[in-house]
């Protein structure tokens, strides 16, 4: 260091001063460089990954889903933003709330960091705010606060209660340290974040240069003192590393989402904006059969030139409603749905959650084979079958307990229904009392064997 | 004795309404007794009502919802052209799964109706007081729990109904902890009413009766023939037939009715 200094004193007979700000100002091109291109690597990794995932859920059927947009619009605020479902077990409500809201509301923050991180400047939003900007950054500490709390809670909750839906065996290996993982990781963020306001705190009470005065922020207030024995060094030392480590961290986490259970924070609002407006009763038609059936019973309105579909319900995920995809990957495997499901409880091999992991499973493992092989390559494999067995398809009532628990509007029992079709159309495969059902139906008008004639007994 | 939607169309009438029986019923004879009591309401408040009899089939639902929807097609395009020949325009049913299917399944089928179940009507009726019930009727202050059917709540919304009715019948209406939108299914929904359960710890029908059991209700009223027999068996299963009755809200009416 003094050997620059005294060799630029001697070349170039610049002032200390000039010397000192210049080389500050090299250090801050660097960081402002890095900073950069950290966020462009950061920015272009998870667009890349964006966009497999769009093109999985478009391997689906199309669906048009847009009507009514009035409708849509109020379940997107009321279900997405407003988390109504949530609100049917208050308590994890509220506290998944916080960490909600705490998400949201502290990248308001975050934007300044990055603007600060491009600009090179200091809490860009300090000085136009003013007054404002302290109440916003204490409030953003509260809800930091509150986010540590309810991870905490909820890291409780899946560990040491074990509540019976987080140990249930769908989530062993991954998705089970996934959820872990994703609860550390906003604990260290919030933990990071308060940290970095405390040593900013330390530092504007000493006065020092680059750490303009932002009014008191009460909960890193209380922290700050904890660092009076540092020196001004390991002070600003402390706040940087604060600061690189909370904007890496958030940008790892962001490119972690596509890979997580994690991601319903993104999708859980077109989910809800696309999801399904009639009766959960009603049964999506298929128009191909109905056409199918009329020729048959009718031939004269049969056209010379009628084709007849192509397959029958969902085999695999390409005949799968693209609504129904993007559930699987809106899934957060919080498993309401299971906890719900009155084939699950009673101990059948059918859990809804598991539907909607295993229908992600198969389009991570197309999208694999998509990267491969330039384009899909058939596998031997089916989403029927291969993930989702004959035994778990037969459990289900189609009662809706799944659909009405579920958060973030996925329907486990569409993909359920679809796949049945396709089981009884494609490979006529039905327990021999459902074909005995069809064929009294079929023969009987009902689903017993009794003769039509007698129908009307009761009214003898 | 009901009169058949042929009968009158003979003599060139057509009904206020067509009260859609249902396979289960028309042919189960525990489901037989719901299908009189309710036809007895309609006669004694002297509704304009008929049946299809024999011509009434299967609506399709079990065969849809296992997967057949070829059968199911077959079914409805049969009972479409029934209806729209006599010039239908209301339906009553006390089947939730019949009700589910001609309200909102047959309509993209070229089948509009408007579809009713029984327990809204009944309350309607209730309402308008041309049902009158029993100052001191068999109900009265018993303890009675009502079962969400599937089709019924989850799947359209209807929840009051049924409950404003058991009100009416001055009784102590006790709830499951599971009810309402959080209803348990009885097990019956699905086509699962005509195969045995997948393999498992326990029956649906039963963990759902256990559950009603708790309650301590002399009474488990139902509002769907299915769950009627799947929680009849429960009971039976559980050796309670004697001291719990399951009743359908039709039946119970009919019993208190002046």
């Amino acid at each position: 260091m003094t050997q620059v200094r005294k060799g630029a004193g001697l070349f170039f007979k610049l002032p200390k001063t000039i010397t000192l700000a210049l080389k500050h100002g090299v250090m801050q091109y660097v960081q402002q460089l890095i900073f950069l291109a950290l966020s462009a690597t950061a920015v272009w990794l998870f667009a890349g990954k964006v966009k497999e995932i769009r093109r999985n859920i478009l391997l689906g059927k199309k669906e048009a889903l847009n009507d009514q947009p009035g409708k849509r619009w109020r379940n997107l605020l009321l279900l997405a933003f407003g988390q109504k479902k949530m609100f049917r077990n208050p308590l994890v409500a509220v506290l998944h709330f916080v960490v909600y809201a705490g998400f949201i509301i502290i990248n308001i923050e975050v934007l300044e960091i990055v603007l600060d991180g491009l600009l090179g400047t200091h809490r860009l939003f300090a000085a136009p705010l003013g007054m404002l900007y302290t109440w916003l950054i204490n409030a953003f500490e509260w809800l930091a606060v509150g986010v540590v709390i309810a991870c905490a809670v909820f890291l409780v909750r899946r560990n040491i209660l074990k509540l019976k839906r987080f140990i249930n065996k769908d989530l062993n290996g991954w998705p089970r340290s996934d959820a872990n993982y994703i609860l550390l990781t906003e604990i260290a963020l919030m933990s990071l974040f308060l940290t970095m306001n405390a040593a900013d705190q330390a530092l504007q009470s000493r006065g020092s240069e680059h750490y303009t005065a932002t009014g008191g922020f009460y909960f890193s207030g209380l922290l700050s003192p904890l660092f009076a024995g540092f020196s001004d060094t390991s002070l600003v030392a402390l706040e940087r590393t604060c600061w690189w480590l909370h904007i890496t961290g958030i940008y790892a986490f962001l490119n972690y989402l596509p890979y997580s259970k994690h991601l319903h924070i993104i999708l859980a609002f077109p989910n809800a904006y696309f999801a399904r407006l009639e009766p959960a009763g009603r049964m999506k038609n298929m128009p191909e059969v109905q056409k199918e059936v009329l020729y048959a019973m009718q031939p004269e309105t049969a056209p010379a030139d009628a084709v007849p579909p192509a397959h029958f319900g969902a085999k695999d995920v390409f005949e799968l409603s693209w609504k129904s995809l993007m559930d699987a990957y809106s899934c957060t495997e919080c498993g309401r749905c299971t906890a719900a499901c009155p084939a699950n409880i009673t101990g059948k091999k059918l859990s809804p959650r598991k539907i909607m992991m295993a229908t992600r499973d198969r389009m991570e493992d197309i999208g694999r084979n998509i990267k491969a092989n330039g384009s899909f390559t058939a596998d031997s494999k089916t989403l029927l079958h291969d993930y989702i067995t004959v035994e778990e398809l037969r459990a289900c009532t189609t009662c809706n307990a799944c659909v009405t628990e579920c958060p973030v509007s996925i329907s486990p029992l569409e993909i359920i229904l679809e796949l049945r079709r396709s089981l009884i159309m494609e490979e006529s495969n039905a327990p021999q009392e459902w074909n005995s059902t069809f064929s009294n139906i079929e023969n009987n008008f009902a689903p017993w064997k009794f003769s039509p004639d007698e129908r009307d007994a009761w009214n003898r | 004795m009901a009169r058949s939607m042929a009968e009158l169309a003979m003599r060139g009438e057509t009904p206020e309404i067509l009260f859609w029986v249902g396979c289960s019923g028309s042919f189960d004879q525990r489901a037989q007794k719901i299908t009189k009591a309710f036809a007895t309401i309609l006669d004694k408040v002297g509704i304009d009502y008929a049946i299809l009899g024999k011509e009434e089939a299967c609506t399709g639902d079990p065969a849809r919802r296992a997967g057949n929807e070829f059968l199911f097609q077959m079914m409805a395009h049969q009972n479409i052209q029934v209806l729209n020949g006599y010039g239908i325009k209301k339906i009553v049913t006390a089947c939730p799964h019949c009700f589910n299917i001609l309200k909102n399944e047959y309509p993209e089928l070229g089948g509009n109706y408007e579809v009713i179940h029984h327990t809204v009507l009944l309350q309607q009726l209730i309402d308008e007081g041309k049902i009158r019930l029993n100052e001191s009727g068999s109900f009265k202050g018993k303890k009675i729990v009502y079962h969400d059917s599937c089709y019924l709540g989850r799947a359209n919304d209807v929840y009051e109904a049924p409950r404003k009715v058991l009100e009416a019948l001055d009784s102590e209406l006790v709830e499951m902890k599971r009810c309402r939108s959080k209803g348990l299914c009885c097990g019956a929904g699905g086509a699962q009413m005509f195969k045995e359960d997948e393999p498992g710890d326990k029956r649906i029908n039963i963990e759902r009766t256990d559950e009603a059991l708790t309650t301590g209700a002399s009474v488990i009223a139902s509002a769907c023939p299915f769950c009627n027999t799947m929680i009849t068996d429960g009971v039976k299963n559980r050796e309670k037939e004697s001291e719990v009755g399951v009743l359908d809200i039709a039946e119970m009416v009919a019993m208190s009715m002046v």
